[in-house]
């Protein structure tokens, strides 16, 4: 009887795991906050762009091709769509990264462009601007790297045993993840590189001439 | 036995870390971590003063950190290791902010936390670096420019609306037991069953409630609360074999570890405080 009853004790207390089911959700639900970050940083920085055109567009407006290249990635990046289901499709979400990393090629663009024009770098609103397209970057990027963080776990979650059995049984499958390509390309890049990302632009700022742009970036 | 030592020291060779490891991060052992020996003793101990008083009276949380390199790291992702590990500001209201310098490097970033990114936001961090501490440090003074840049970060945040810092000595908060419940009520349960199958109905009820009475005492250091703890665990240890049934949620998340509600005696820890990456960085 006492034996049978100490079983029973273990046994139940395995089942207030309830198999796993609740971490899922957590998981899951951990997954969808940081997505909502990760956009919510993105769309900042896509806030930001028109600020800077015009604030370029004083002192450079013969910088046409840039000027419009950076208009019309930004406007590529909108039409994208973005909603929670993007993280259960990997090729949304490989549309998405892409027309974000057009943009980031962009701005990077025009910001190397802004080299040639010493009154608009000394502009002290111009110079605030980048600073806070610095900050969003980074942001960006610490939103990115708890987002696949969160992938990570739900990942690893629902792939151990015994909770992918009641993954199994619910339907849950992985989610999506940002791609390692692109975060290749720009960790390796050479150290002046028109398609280096803008947060190595710290250099352009008030600093006198420093050797060279600072090393790889956080990941893209 | 030449071969199994051969085979040990090569085992142990497995966790000889390379030169290219990540730099560790410092433990906080106050307000002004300086581990390149750029400020003299006087003048660490004149800004730990400054900053504590700053806490006392505004509640928001700042600190200094000086390294000699963040390599292979950039200075963002180190200090994001920083801040995430050292947990400056309060928990919820996340009003921390880092002023950490690699000195060989020769970089410095000011790192915002969620809370304080309305008037310490980006630009004016950029600002103060550019304006106030670069171009002390390109002088040499070290001292002075850290001194009129941690002046003029607590001037901004002193602008920032932020609730009042608690009085010293509050009562923690319950919401340290309350995550470890579920664990503690498991516990109880099976490590109880054990209690009463060896020493009896009674005396095992009563090992059960004392040992989880010491146990909540020694991690949250207050008698009530372990007290109550340790009756429940009696109680469920004295009609445990009644209950069978799985029932209840399933366990709360234990993500985060500790939250540090009470207050600590003496030194400096953080406030649970979180950071999203805000604030700017310079060189010189």
């Amino acid at each position: 009887m006492r034996k049978f009853l100490t079983i029973l004790a273990a046994l139940a207390s395995l089942s207030l795991t309830n198999c796993g089911y609740n971490a899922i959700q957590q998981n899951d639900e951990s997954v969808k906050s940081s997505w909502s970050e990760v956009v919510n940083q993105y769309q900042r920085r896509a806030d930001l762009v028109p600020n800077i055109v015009n604030s370029v567009k004083g002192f450079a407006q013969q910088e046409k091709d840039v000027l419009l290249g950076v208009t019309n990635a930004r406007a590529k990046v909108g039409t994208v769509q973005v909603s929670p289901d993007v993280v259960n499709d990997p090729a949304t979400l490989q549309k998405f990264q892409q027309a974000q990393s057009e943009l980031t090629g962009a701005l990077s663009r025009l910001l190397v462009t802004t080299e040639n024009y010493p009154q608009l770098k000394s502009d002290q609103l111009f110079r605030d601007l980048v600073a806070q397209l610095e900050g969003t970057e980074n942001r960006i990027a610490v939103a990115r790297n708890r987002y696949i963080k969160a992938v990570q776990d739900y990942n690893v979650g629902i792939r151990t045993f015994p909770n992918n059995l009641t993954a199994m049984v619910f339907g849950y499958k992985e989610k999506a993840n940002f791609t390692v390509e692109n975060e290749k390309s720009i960790s390796t890049a050479p150290k002046v590189d028109f398609n280096v990302p803008p947060a190595a632009a710290p250099v352009p700022a008030p600093a006198p001439a420093t050797p060279a742009p600072a090393p790889a970036e956080p990941a893209k | 036995m030449k071969a199994v030592k051969a085979l040990i020291l090569a085992f142990l060779l497995c966790f000889a870390s390379a030169a290219l490891a990540d730099v560790a991060v410092p433990p906080l052992t106050g307000r002004v971590v300086d581990l390149t020996a750029t400020l003299s003793a006087d003048q660490a101990a004149t800004l730990e003063q400054t900053l504590k008083d700053f806490e006392d009276r505004k509640g928001s949380q700042v600190a200094v950190l000086i390294v000699p390199t963040t390599q292979p790291e950039t200075i963002e992702q180190y200090s994001l290791r920083v801040v995430e590990q050292w947990k400056l500001g309060r928990k919820k209201v996340d009003d921390g902010a880092l002023l950490i310098i690699a000195k060989n490097d020769r970089k410095l970033r000011i790192e915002v936390g969620y809370g304080l990114e309305g008037a310490l936001n980006d630009a004016t961090s950029k600002r103060i670096i550019d304006e106030i501490i670069t171009p002390k440090f390109r002088g040499g003074d070290f001292a002075g420019g850290i001194s009129d840049g941690v002046d003029r970060i607590l001037k901004v945040i002193d602008g920032e609306p932020l609730p009042a810092p608690k009085p010293e000595g509050e009562m923690p908060d319950l919401s340290a037991i309350g995550e470890y419940f579920p664990f503690l009520f498991i516990v109880a349960l099976v490590g109880g069953g054990i209690f009463r199958a060896i020493f009896g109905r009674l005396l095992g009820s009563v090992i059960a409630g004392g040992g989880v009475a010491a146990f909540i005492w020694f991690f949250l250091g207050t008698l009530s609360i372990a007290a109550v703890g340790g009756l429940i665990a009696f109680f469920i240890t004295l009609i445990g074999d009644a209950i069978v049934s799985s029932g209840g949620g399933g366990r709360g998340g234990y993500g985060g570890g500790f939250s540090s509600g009470s207050s600590s005696s003496g030194g400096f820890s953080g406030g649970g405080g979180s950071f999203g990456g805000g604030g700017a960085s310079g060189s010189w």
